[in-house]
């Protein structure tokens, strides 16, 4: 048996140790938003974050997470400003890997606010998008970096007056 | 190619039926009714007792809420959306009160498919009919209760006005009574609105889908997310054939230390969908997929258990080399003569590579018994396909099977025909009980009906003066109809022999040539080892390659300006004239947008050894094209060979945009697909079945590839044509002669490949 924390409340599940978190999460718990893609990270369908770290949950051994916190999309109670930005931007197409790169971009916008076009597309390359939405993904971030509260001025000498 | 699918089905032609507008459940019910509906029924009666299975097509509530019923699969494409817009925007209801609501396989709905790009082209009509019925209805109800005629009445967002007085729809569904019928030719009758009344469809329309919010916090609900109650989850053994493998032995030792290890079924399937296969079976699907990983399945192998991709290619281009091989899909003037008086001759080979589909949502079905009835929880494209495949497999009449529609994760062709459902019925039939069967992605890849690989002969004629004279075209693939649907294979120009019309299109193009004749080979070695699948934009997304590289191979040879040719040829004459409603303007509107994208690139700025190519295409099929002309500025690497694609530029004319941003997005996808097509995936088969089985060595474009796209949909009032796959097809050419004219290497083989290009240098 393993607990641990999903979207704030704890959890056991009797799935033997190797299971991966994945199918703990969809079939055991019913949260149904993370998606199963490959089943060896190379796609990103299934991207929960583990203590704030987007990670591939197809992979991930429910041994390895006694008494850790997951985050899934659900988890992020329609709140977060992505979720507000796929939207504007309509991102999705058939909308399968987008649990996961929402999940995947919400590392980036908290560990940096104000991320430039190289750093976008080196955070998120590891998703696929197969209806290949990339360029709307990549605009919805730019729109959720932009609009969040947190967004940190760089100070850009060209800006200022001679 | 639409006409196809109507001759099976009498159902499929909405507008030889009738309509009813009926007042049931204290609301407005709108209904199609058969065309041979008698009317010893009123409306209201043949609703309230679903006499002759009315399809209810919209209903209105008592508050003025519109739900539009959707017969279509949603992967992507959003069509709920574009369908419940078309209908509003007739009714002049209010936006912001419509929903829509995915609908079963009951036969009511008649033949169900989504795919070919067809949705909005083949329901525009329809359904613009319907929302108009509904509006004369209100109309009537509405000029009565504020006691003026009819004819002083109009309808706005709602609310039937006449002068200063007004009525909402609610308050008209809350009291009015309807009981109305339109025959089928007072609904041919029914004026479709013209386009500067349109406020809710075209180009100048900003709206959001409907179905986007859930599909950003998890709550959208695909096949894979379905369960009932007590359920077992399988996975399938997938056999070292598609076809002709017989299971001899089954050892399941290492599997019953498995935790939740249920067995194992081998599937005896009246219909041969799937054959030598076993099914194993847990409480738990990682438990079946180590279940599957630790059983031993011995096999009599089918005959195909040693093809290779070299093979395949090599059978096809051995075909395509033979002058009379395959089925003549067109044949204008005198190829023969003009080949026997041909001062000269060029000839190219041109192939492409396996494709695989990746949807990303992996196979999986439901499939559970009760009471009475086959229900199959699944997405799936083509149901009206699938359907007869699973009644035959379970040995039950096909009313006894129902599919229950679900969010495709992908489809791209992949979840046409639904043969992964057959399994699942299997299984479920010899447990006897409900059984949820996931594919793993390697049972996805190896269980994927592939774009076959191809290769096309073409051949050009000069005469004495070097004009350009005649162009035969050959080219060799399996084809996806006659493995799935062969019912739907047309016969030959001259009468003789049958094709793939899916896997010959495009070929039939709009360039006026003195001599044309293009043959559809069929490759039986392709069609004997796999399912030879439909993969977005089909047909001519792998035949376009072909011509709209060897269009560029023509020019240079004259020594002309490839896109100054193909201006030349584009005259709209004779059968490229085009014709009403879907074709109106024909090659000359190709010409149009072939200038526009022209121009438009004429100032950008080239870098050493970068180049810009060009091609046209005309979407899905000559009955429903939509006008496409790409440009493809690339970089070559001369030191490594490596492609760069730096921008695309497109400029579309699909005549009235139903949904612009939908649009736009379903080109801003396709233009990638093409992309990926031609620079990035392929699949290669060994041993009989694909090599690259999972995302670590099959590799679509990610975002990291992405190019600039410049992308324009030109203003247009002709009648609507479909958008999912046309932004495919011209992509690979486009990059294939900007190459050439950035290095001068004429690359033949899709994917294009760096180590192709360097040989290309080099020579």
């Amino acid at each position: 048996m393993v607990t641990f924390t999903i979207n704030g409340k704890v959890v056991e599940s009797h799935a033997s140790e190797d299971t991966p978190l994945l199918w703990v999460i969809r079939d055991e718990i019913g949260l149904k938003g993370t998606k199963f893609g490959c089943g060896i990270a190379m796609c990103g369908a299934c991207t929960v974050h583990l203590d704030g770290q987007a990670t591939r949950s197809c992979v991930l051994p429910i041994g390895a997470i006694a008494g850790k916190a997951i985050t899934t999309i659900e988890g992020l109670n329609n709140e977060h400003p992505l979720q507000k930005a796929w939207v504007e931007e309509q991102v999705p197409q058939c909308g399968y890997c987008q649990s996961g790169q929402i999940m995947q971009a919400a590392t980036l916008l908290a560990a940096n606010p104000n991320p430039t076009d190289e750093e976008i597309v080196s955070h998120m390359n590891g998703n696929y998008c197969r209806c290949m939405a990339y360029k709307r993904i990549k605009t919805a971030i730019q729109r959720a970096a932009d609009e969040s509260q947190s967004v940190v001025n760089i100070f850009d000498p060209n800006a200022q007056d001679a | 190619m639409k006409k196809l699918f109507q001759k099976n089905s009498e159902t499929v032609n909405l507008n030889r039926r009738s309509f009813m507008i009926g007042t049931a459940s204290a609301g407005l019910v709108m209904a199609f009714a058969p065309a041979l509906f008698s009317g010893s029924l009123s409306a209201k009666e043949s609703i309230t007792q679903q006499a002759f299975s009315p399809t209810i097509w919209w209903t209105m509530s008592a508050e003025g809420a519109v739900e539009v019923s959707i017969a279509k699969a949603e992967m992507g494409q959003h069509i709920g959306t574009a369908l419940a817009r078309i209908v509003a925007d007739e009714l002049e209801c209010d936006w912001d009160k419509v929903s829509i609501t995915y609908v079963d396989t009951h036969e009511k709905w008649g033949y169900m498919v989504t795919g070919g790009s067809w949705s909005v082209f083949q329901s525009f009509k329809p359904l613009s009919q319907a929302g108009a019925a509904g509006r004369i209805a209100l109309i009537d109800a509405g000029a009565a209760m504020l006691g003026v005629p009819a004819s002083k009445c109009h309808a706005k967002k709602g609310h039937i006005i006449a002068g200063d007085k007004s009525v909402s729809y609610a308050d008209i569904v809350k009291k009015g009574e309807f009981n109305r019928t339109f025959s089928s030719e007072e609904v041919a009758k029914l004026p479709l609105k013209s386009a500067n009344k349109r406020h809710l469809t075209g180009l100048k329309q900003d709206f959001k889908a409907l179905d986007i919010p859930a599909k950003t916090n998890g709550s959208a609900v695909y096949g894979i997310d379905v369960e009932v109650e007590g359920m077992l989850y399988a996975r399938p053994v997938i056999p070292p054939t598609r076809y002709g493998s017989t299971v001899t032995n089954v050892d399941d030792s290492a599997a019953k230390a498995i935790k939740g290890y249920k067995g194992f079924e081998v599937l005896n399937d009246p219909s041969e969908t799937v054959q030598g296969w076993v099914v194993v079976l847990a409480d738990n699907y990682p438990s079946a997929i180590k279940a599957v990983d630790a059983i031993k399945v011995s096999y009599k192998k089918g005959k195909t258990a040693n093809i290779t991709e070299a093979d395949i290619q090599n059978e096809s281009k051995r075909l395509c080399e033979q002058p009379d091989s395959g089925t003549l899909f067109v044949d204008e003037g005198d190829i023969k003569k003009i080949q026997a008086d041909a001062n000269e001759s060029l000839e190219s080979m041109y192939t492409t590579a396996t494709a695989s589909h990746y949807q990303l949502e992996p196979l999986n079905a439901l499939a559970e018994y009760k009471d009475g009835q086959w229900i199959i929880h699944t997405g799936n494209q083509w149901q009206s396909l699938t359907l007869p495949a699973i009644a035959k497999a379970l040995e039950v009449a096909q009313e006894k099977v129902i599919i229950r529609p679900y969010y495709l994760g992908g489809g791209f062709g992949r979840r046409l025909f639904g043969d992964w459902t057959v399994p699942a019925a299997l299984t479920a039939k010899a447990v006897g009980k409900p059984v949820k069967l996931v594919f793993t992605r390697a049972d996805d890849s190896l269980f994927d009906q592939s774009r076959s690989a191809s290769a096309a002969k073409m051949t050009a004629s000069f005469d004495k003066n070097g004009n350009f004279t005649g162009l035969e075209h050959a080219f060799a693939a399996g084809w996806p109809t006659k493995a799935m649907a062969p019912g739907f294979l047309s016969p030959g120009v001259d009468g003789n022999g049958k094709f793939d019309a899916f896997s010959a299109s495009g070929a039939d193009h709009w360039y006026s040539m003195n001599s044309h004749r293009a043959r559809a080979i069929n490759n039986e070695i392709a069609q004997s080892t796999f399912t030879p699948g439909w993969l977005r934009s089909v047909g001519p997304g792998w035949i376009a390659w072909s011509l709209e590289s060897f269009i560029d191979e023509i020019a240079h040879k004259q020594g002309k300006d490839p896109v100054q040719f193909r201006i030349d040829m584009l005259d709209g004459k004779g059968k490229q004239a085009g014709k009403a409603p879907e074709s109106v303007g024909g090659a000359l509107r190709l010409r149009n947008v072939l200038q526009k994208v022209s121009a438009k690139v004429a100032a950008v700025k080239l870098d050493e050894d970068e180049g810009i190519g060009f091609s046209v295409s005309s979407g899905q099929e000559r009955t429903m094209p939509a006008w496409l002309a790409t440009a493809a500025h690339v970089h070559v690497n001369r030191e490594s060979g490596k492609i760069t694609l730096k921008k695309l530029y497109v400029v579309v004319d699909a005549g009235l945009i139903v949904h612009p941003d939908g649009a736009l997005a379903q080109v801003e996808g396709s233009l990638l697909w093409g992309s990926s097509l031609a620079l990035h995936e392929s699949n290669t088969y060994k041993d009989g079945q694909v090599s690259a089985t999972n995302f670590n060595t099959y590799l679509p474009l990610r975002m990291q590839d992405v190019p600039d796209m410049d992308i324009e949909f030109l203003q247009s009032d002709e009648f609507p044509v479909g958008l999912g796959e046309p932004g495919v097809i011209g992509v690979a050419p486009a990059i294939g002669n900007a190459i050439f004219n950035a290095v001068g290497v004429r690359l033949r083989d899709l994917p294009m490949k760096p180590s192709e290009v360097m040989k290309g240098l080099k020579a």
